[in-house]
């Protein structure tokens, strides 16, 4: 059952480089810059979101994913999530409003499979980028690169994906959307979505802690999935695979590493959910069909090949 | 512009001057080391240098020590070399 969680509304990222991060972010992925802060972190969005920002860059040693933040209806929402979590056992911290700019209060917890989520109510709106607020036209002018509509979702790995689904349906009211099982019927892939989207938030089972697996931005169509794979090459920006289709979402898409290794996704299409449908199953003998369709096979360094 | 002669466990390939050992090695159909993100993030690319000279690209300490580095431990889609090298392969 839905408790008011909205949407994975941002992400913060760890690069190597930021001048060479915001040539990859910025230029090639087609996100606006839109604010820096005083501890050197840059803020960015896709054009179509109607919130300040979505991805905040910070410059690190070592690449990865600090947290990602879900935003929530509102302040009574966001206590009666607090305390959800808190009876459930657990340990929740809180970033004070401000600590990202122009975001409300953050309340945090680390997942069972290691990873750092935040819950927030408030963060600046700032309309859709380059649109007028009243008779907009469809699309702004001066937009770069692949031209990515916005910040989608995140595929996380880490051990126990079942203790994690769990979290995320009975505290957080996502639903399972899609799932990979193991022949003794455990969940070995789970796929939530808090909306009408395939997935907001994805795990996968792997034995390290917390790790990333890709960060994807949303495409209008499969023609602009060709012309960012082209985009590809003419940048020398190493892909991973794609464009072709998953089995998983059945979502069309090309996967890419920035800079820094963190793995990017842009994808388009895919399946829809509704809070009634029951789970689309992959077995995990399969796993090379649920997840590239027509290949059929997953290329040895898909799974390992993490920050 | 400089041709270097890499050596991996004992074979070898050419690579350019200013490219990196991992894309020379994928360029020249090779494939006797793992190729990840050759953004040097997820360590699947990692070797020891123990010979020759060469300098790095930024490479993620989560992978590669202060120490380890020292040692010419170093990613491979991050290594330009500046002579003909010597590498091993080292299980990430
Ligand atoms: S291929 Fe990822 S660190 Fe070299
Ligand atoms: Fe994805």
């Amino acid at each position: 059952m839905r408790k008011g969680v909205i949407r994975p509304g941002h992400i913060q990222l760890r690069v190597m480089d930021m001048e060479e991060a915001l040539k990859h972010y910025r230029d090639l992925i087609g996100l606006i810059e839109v604010d820096r802060d005083d501890k050197g972190r840059v803020y960015l969005k896709g054009w179509t979101e109607v919130d300040k920002y979505s991805v905040v860059l910070v410059e690190s040693d070592t690449p990865g994913l600090d947290f990602i933040g879900f935003k929530v209806l509102n302040e009574k929402v966001l206590n009666g999530l607090k305390n959800d979590l808190i009876d459930y056992g657990c340990e929740v911290f809180e970033h004070e409003a401000g600590e990202l700019d122009s975001c409300g209060r953050r309340v945090c917890f680390v997942t069972p499979t290691g990873h750092t989520f935040e819950l927030y109510a408030e963060k600046e709106q700032t309309g859709k980028w380059g649109l007028a607020k009243i008779n907009p036209d469809p699309w702004p002018l001066n937009l770069t690169g692949m031209k990515a509509e916005r910040f989608d979702h995140c595929l996380l790995m880490g051990p126990n994906v079942p203790a994690t689904k769990m979290l995320f349906s009975e505290v957080l009211g996502f639903d399972l959307s899609e799932q990979v099982v193991t022949p003794d019927n455990t969940i070995a892939g789970a796929f939530m979505s808090c909306s009408m989207k395939a997935h907001d938030i994805a795990f996968v089972e792997c034995p390290d802690f917390g790790k990333l697996h890709h960060v994807s931005f949303h495409l209008e169509t499969w023609q602009d999935l060709l012309k960012a794979a082209d985009l590809l090459t003419m940048t020398e920006t190493k892909k991973d695979i794609g464009p072709t289709r998953h089995g998983l979402t059945s979502g069309q898409t090309v996967y890419f590493f920035d800079r820094s290794g963190n793995r990017n996704e842009v994808f388009c299409g895919g399946d829809y959910h509704y809070p009634d449908h029951p789970p689309v199953t992959w077995k995990a003998e399969d796993l090379g069909k649920a997840i590239f369709y027509h290949e059929l096979v997953i290329h040895p360094t898909y799974l390992e090949v993490l920050t | 512009m400089m041709i270097y002669r890499i050596n991996i466990d004992g074979k070898s390939f050419n690579c350019p001057e200013g490219q990196t050992v991992l894309i020379a090695m994928t360029r020249t159909g090779n494939t006797f080391l793992p190729v990840g993100c050759c953004s040097g993030g997820c360590g699947v690319c990692k070797v020891i240098v123990l010979k020759g000279d060469y300098e790095t690209k930024v490479m993620s300490r989560a992978k590669v020590s202060i120490e380890e580095e020292a040692k010419g431990i170093a990613l491979a889609c991050r290594i330009l070399p500046a002579s003909d090298l010597t590498i091993c392969r080292v299980k990430a």
